[in-house]
């Protein structure tokens, strides 16, 4: 995926010609659909340990997150569009996580931060408690290295999954058939 | 009261009890068939009415409970150590004598396996049910989640 330097100030992906009476027609109906879902992300809250802070310093006003348009963290998965799994999973916390992901509503988009989220964590990983990794549970879509990674690093990996976004590039996720 | 004046106390009130040197706090060894009746009375003699840990320790050998006392009015501390069989780990349960020995017994339970005698409630605190093995214990093995090093 090729990234690009600064994607907050790409144009409208249409041509707006203008009409008789103000309207206005727009060509590229998909790019615009992948624009505005880009640009209006909202994240849902989910920490469970370190990184959560560091997610927070990212919605705070020092790196303030909403300058991209992650503007609104919702506390409920019915109106979230992406989750942050912003911490270690631990096996217990697994079908907690299951849960929230299956009852975001379409189109749904996963960042795995931290090292625990990705692998289940640089002191973690032996031992009987710990998930090796969020993507045994659910389907990703970003990771992002370190531990805890700077709020930078967020930042970073919420543009990149704009891009993927705008590209219209998705995995295609993981569908459970109904018993 | 300092180290030393609590030790002569506890030596007045359990004369077989023997005690560690070179501690922070006044720590007594107790035999687990008589933890109950010296809990009793460290609540009451010594008015420690706060139990503010309880610790298991797995010695490979055998296993060690650790009872941290404290009261809120004298602000005296006293650490009771109690060493089980590995294989069969029994103790009496503080629980009626202090509140928050519920908890703390139950994870001790949890994690090392150790049975509280007459708990009113003794099930796993952190994991699930279902779970097998005693996961604190240093013979504890996860083929499935852990690496043998």
């Amino acid at each position: 995926m090729k990234e690009s330097g600064n994607t907050t100030q790409e144009a409208f992906p249409g041509q707006v010609h203008q009409a008789p009476g103000g309207g206005i027609l727009v060509s590229k109906l998909d790019e615009v659909i992948n624009w505005a879902r880009a640009n209006s992300l909202w994240p849902l809250v989910f920490g469970t340990s370190c990184c959560a802070i560091e997610m927070m310093s990212t919605a705070a006003p020092k790196y303030d997150w909403s300058r991209f348009g992650f503007e609104v963290a919702r506390a409920t998965p019915r109106q979230a569009d992406v989750i942050i799994i912003a911490g270690t999973i631990v096996n217990k916390m697994a079908p907690v996580l299951k849960r929230l992901y299956d009852q975001m509503p379409d189109p749904k988009y996963v960042v795995a931060m931290g090292a625990c989220a990705t692998s289940g964590g640089p002191f973690f990983y032996n031992t009987y408690s710990v998930v090796k990794g969020a993507d045994h549970v659910i389907p990703v879509d970003v990771y992002i290295a370190g531990c805890p990674p700077r709020p930078e690093a967020l930042i970073h990996a919420l543009i990149a999954l704009q891009d993927k976004i705008k590209a219209g590039g998705r995995i295609d996720k993981i569908r459970i058939e109904k018993q | 009261m300092t180290n030393d004046e609590l030790k002569i106390k506890l030596g007045e009130l359990f004369p077989s009890s023997a005690f560690e040197e070179g501690t922070e706090w006044t720590t007594m060894l107790a035999e687990p068939v008589l933890w109950k009746e010296i809990a009793l009375q460290l609540r009451h003699e010594l008015v420690l009415d706060f139990l503010f840990c309880i610790t298991c320790v797995d010695w490979k050998t055998h296993l060690a409970m650790v009872y941290h006392l404290r009261s809120t009015t004298t602000q005296d501390t006293v650490v009771v150590k109690a060493k089980l069989d590995r294989e069969n780990p029994q103790i009496a349960t503080v629980s009626d004598i202090w509140r928050t020995a519920e908890f703390h017994e139950r994870e001790a339970y949890d994690l090392f396996g150790v049975q509280f005698i007459g708990h009113p409630d003794l099930r796993r605190l952190f994991l699930t049910d279902d779970y097998e093995g005693f996961p604190l214990r240093k013979d504890f093995e996860d083929p499935v989640n852990m690496i043998k090093l």
